[in-house]
């Protein structure tokens, strides 16, 4: 028998492990050099980051937008913007925050942590994971570069037709925002599908259904949120398009198309879309409580069911977004029933994260700050969408500034809080170094309470009547202190953001260097250097308990026997997670991008001619060819004599 | 407080009271755990073991605990459901079916309401004005609620909750004040470049008072005396005006904007934007565009007399 050596052996193991076993990995896995390898690159952390900073970018311009209307609205009658560029700017901004950063960060959040989470070497389907960026990039690029060539959507987040019809939005730029819509559907539905398909493949051996990280059970049903939603919504602006531009009917009653058909349609996916926002919040909060209470969360499986059990109640809320429209009133009752249930899981939830604080050895830093902030900010956001569910109150408050408040409450409070908490705590992973935390809980205070003066005068102000979406409001009203501290609030809580950028970005540079671990937290993603190599684990590690780190202190067990010289993945059993099969990971490829840009042409190209559909999906078909070209045979596998 | 003056607002405040207290309740008790939880300190290790200088973990007691905490919830749940629900039928029983009701049909246009009162046994008494309504104070009036653009939606806080008026289809809310006052409505549902200035003045008087009102407004407009209202009254007759405008009495009765029969009797110009008088005339007809920018009704470019003409006209539309 021949034996081979530690250099010879493609396989890691005994033979191959420490700086040699490094080195062949890094060979393999890392990407090219140069702006070619970043072009190319199939790293799902690369990916990942490109994609945070976008959405954080796109953050930061709806922000802007934002405290251009608050100044709008600090005086009644203020003439500072017309209405025309006031109805672009909400327009723009919901529709910037909704699908150009909500959506977008949280899907980006799992991109980066689930594999390292799952102790995987990759994402799956890398090559869509970079085409999903690329797309959602170019749709974020034509709605912006619309707004500043003044061509920018109109109608609001939610574009209800007739308004958002031919006949009364003429123009282009109602197709911009729906072809938008389509680019970052389009983006979405590619990375829930990895993300499944990820979670339920390549999870480490030993990592059980009921063993996955609280973050990664999230990820699971949002992403699955996602293939079941989102499909309505492009469907719906579909339509639209359609409406718009071959003159089909199926908004238009005077032909007998219905104008509340889009409203089904697109809260059958808005709903939901709130909670694919939200219940990522829940996944950070958890994650983030154990480590900094150093106690498992109290009742992972009622949380796990919490997250699933909103997860289908989100499929079944949408008509209390339109109990004014007249439907059938008993009909009302359902929903009012099923919103309601919602504050069941949730209230479970927020008992089980106080409970794991009280009953854990809790540290004060900036990451369970935002939990705490979150539980409160989140709690009232959550009382208050009781209050709207019921049919009399939400008739006097819907489409007022009382909604407003509520939904800034759910989303700012349950999402982007906990993703700032979530930023500071995943850091080190993302950079290597640690997030200052002097400044850090400056700015969280910023955050906090300038959140809390912008929106909570809003529920006032909606209690007396003012109307959303409204580009200026009477004097007499009662309505100037409230919104004049609404905008005082907007500024300060812009400066906590300000400030916590500019931490990033001070920290990025600057920051005190953590090693592996910095947190003494449990979860696989700690198990790696700070940042991660390109191959994430040289041992793919083996799990035998939800909390791999901190039952095993010193030494974690390990896999070994895959290959060093191709890129390969371990693929797992669904439920119990028993090593399965070898998977080869795809290399690098410029196809995605190019794919990404002849789609891009066809989109674009459709907004001014239906045919651009049929000629478009020419370079489409060529570039997705090449994709998928059939690859030349794999190394053979080496064979020990 | 919304509602309260309207259809058996003691009902919707007493809901919204209810939901107050028990949200606020719930609240309190978060808060008050979650205070307990920032002060308490200390507790276990990750791995189990008892912290020194904590206590033991009190997991038994936090799932009796959270038992408690879900069954309160549901039960919270379940009684503000049915809460509402009664309120809702509560509501909708609070109009007695007997009684004689006010028939109005209102059509919303971008950015204004067209208002008809019809009656069906006497159709000769029919009227229409646009942008205000009045209420005869504790009789019940059936809004029929239409639109014939896009989506708006019909809202007077004080007397009822709101109801979208949507293309191709036919909505109906009933108002039943129970005191007299002047209140104001508004569109609720974003409809376009200025949703900001859609409003309708409520007028709620009583009997006598209504029936009055609606007498002057069936009278036809009367003719024009001085030789400037006189120009006025050819301009409008002869040029754009009469192109989207009806005056009882007078050959205008195109319907495409406002009617303008009893202009005057109004308290506000272009729903809700300028107050009613005569500097409110003079800026909205000689330019439109410039107090509403982006509403329907065109910039005409009257020259100086023409503005002193038609204004002295319009006002004598009392």
């Amino acid at each position: 028998m021949n034996v081979l050596s530690g250099k010879e052996l493609p396989r890691d193991g005994e033979m191959l492990q420490g700086e040699a076993l490094h080195a062949r990995l890094d060979k393999t896995w890392r990407r090219d050099p140069g702006l070619w390898g970043w072009v190319t690159t199939t790293d799902h952390k690369d990916i990942a980051h490109r994609y945070i900073v976008t959405a954080f970018t796109f953050l930061v311009l709806g922000g802007l937008l934002s405290l251009v209307m608050r100044l709008q609205l600090a005086t009644p009658e203020s003439g500072l913007i017309s209405p025309d560029r006031y109805d672009q700017i909400f327009t723009m901004h919901g529709t910037t925050m909704m699908f150009l950063f909500a959506v977008p960060v949280m899907e980006a959040m799992a991109v980066f942590l689930v594999p390292l989470m799952i102790g995987s070497r990759n994402i799956a389907f890398p090559r869509l994971n970079a085409f999903s960026y690329w797309m959602y990039l170019a749709g974020g690029i034509l709605l912006w570069v619309a707004f500043i060539l003044n061509i920018g959507p109109d109608a609001g987040w939610f574009s209800y037709p007739p308004l958002s019809g031919p006949q009364f939005s003429p123009g282009k730029r109602i197709d911009i925002w729906a072809q938008m819509v389509t680019f970052t559907e389009v983006a979405a539905l590619a990375v829930s599908v990895e993300t499944v398909a990820t979670i339920l493949k390549q999870r480490a051996p030993g990592m059980t259904l009921a063993r996955m990280p609280l973050f990664v059970w999230v990820s699971l049903v949002v992403s699955l949120m996602v293939i079941f939603s989102m499909p309505a919504v492009a469907l719906a602006s579909s339509f639209l398009i359609a409406d718009r531009l071959v003159g089909t009917q199926f908004f238009n009653p005077a032909e007998h198309g219905d104008a509340l058909l889009w409203q089904h349609m697109f809260w059958f996916f808005g709903h939901p879309e709130v909670y694919i926002i939200f219940l990522p919040g829940v996944g950070f909060v958890s994650e983030i409580t154990a480590t900094f209470t150093r106690r498992p969360v109290f009742g992972y499986p009622l949380l796990v069911l919490a997250v699933v059990a909103i997860g289908l109640l989100a499929f079944g809320l949408w008509v209390h977004h339109m109990f004014a429209t007249g439907l059938p009133r008993l009909g009302y009752a359902f929903y009012t029933a099923a919103s309601m249930a919602v504050a069941i899981p949730s209230g479970i939830q927020i008992f089980c994260w106080i409970a794991t604080i009280w009953d854990g050895r809790p540290r004060w830093e900036t990451p369970l700050l935002y939990v705490v902030a979150f539980i409160i900010t989140f709690v009232i956001g959550g009382l208050t969408g009781v209050m709207l569910a019921s049919v009399p109150l939400d008739l006097e408050l819907h489409d007022t500034y009382f909604v407003v408040a509520h939904f800034h409450y759910v989303l700012i409070g349950g999402a982007v809080f906990p993703l700032l908490g979530a930023i500071t705590y995943w850091f080190p992973k993302f950079t290597g170094r640690l997030m200052s935390e002097r400044l850090g809980k400056t700015s969280f205070w910023f955050v906090f309470l300038g959140f809390q003066l912008t929106f909570a005068p809003m529920h006032w102000a909606g209690i007396l009547g003012m109307p959303r979406r409204v580009y200026t409001y009477p004097t007499g009203l009662g309505l100037e202190q409230v919104n004049l501290l609404a905008t005082i609030g907007a500024f300060v809580l812009a400066t906590g953001f300000a400030l916590f950028l500019v931490n990033s970005l001070m920290s990025m540079r600057r920051g005190t260097v953590a090693g592996a671990n910095p947190w003494d937290a449990s979860g696989l993603e700690w198990a790696t250097s700070s940042p991660p190599p390109p191959y994430n684990f040289p041992h793919i590690p083996v799990v035998s308990s939800r909390h791999p780190l901190w039952d095993h202190r010193d030494h974690l067990p390990v896999m070994t026997g895959l290959r060093v010289d191709d890129r390969e993945l371990l693929l797992t059993t669904v439920m119990e997670a028993r090593p399965d099969l070898r998977e080869p990971s795809p290399l690098p490829s410029s196809w995605p991008l190019w794919a990404a840009i002849t789609s891009t042409i066809l989109f674009i190209s459709s907004i001014f001619t239906p045919w651009a559909v049929l000629y478009g999906s020419v370079p489409v078909a060529i570039t997705l060819i090449a994709w998928f070209w059939p690859k030349g045979p794999v190394t053979p596998e080496p064979v020990i004599q | 407080m919304s509602g309260g003056d309207g259809l058996d607002g003691a009902l919707f405040n007493r809901l919204f009271a209810l939901f107050l207290i028990v949200s606020l309740t719930m609240l309190a008790l978060v808060l008050a755990f979650l205070a307990a939880a920032w002060f308490r300190r200390g507790g276990v290790r990750q791995d189990g073991v008892a912290d020194e200088n904590g206590r033991a973990s009190r997991e038994p007691l936090l799932r009796a605990l959270l038992i408690g905490w879900t069954a309160l919830i549901a039960i919270g749940l379940i009684g503000l459901t049915f809460a509402s629900f009664l309120t809702d039928r509560g509501m909708a029983d609070a109009i007695p079916p007997d009684r004689r009701t006010i028939n109005i049909i209102v059509t919303a246009k971008q950015f204004w309401w067209d208002v008809n009162y019809a009656f069906d046994n006497e159709p000769s008494k029919n009227i229409r004005t646009a942008n205000e309504l009045h209420l005869p104070v504790g009789v019940p009036a059936r809004v029929t609620l239409k639109s014939s653009d896009v989506i708006h939606s019909f809202w007077i806080p004080n007397l009822a909750g709101k109801q979208d008026l949507i293309p191709g289809r036919v909505n109906d809310l009933v108002l039943l004040p129970n005191r007299t006052g002047v209140f104001r409505g508004q569109c609720a549902e974003f409809c376009g470049i200025q949703h900001a200035h859609m409003a309708l003045d409520v007028t709620v008087e009583s009997r006598a008072q209504f029936a009055n009102w609606l007498a002057a407004q069936g009278k036809p407009a009367p003719a024009p005396a001085s030789p400037l209202q006189k120009a006025g009254y050819l301009y409008v007759m002869n040029r754009e005006c009469s192109g989207c405008h009806a005056i009882a009495g007078t050959a205008a009765n195109a319907t495409v904007g406002p009617d303008l029969t009893h202009l005057m009797s109004r308290r506000s110009l272009a729903a809700g934007t300028l107050p009613m008088g005569r500097a409110g005339l003079y800026a909205w007809v000689a330019d439109p565009q410039g107090v509403k920018p982006g509403n329907n009704m065109p910039y005409v470019g009257l020259d100086a007399n023409e503005l002193h003409a038609v204004t002295a006209y319009l006002e004598t539309l009392k």
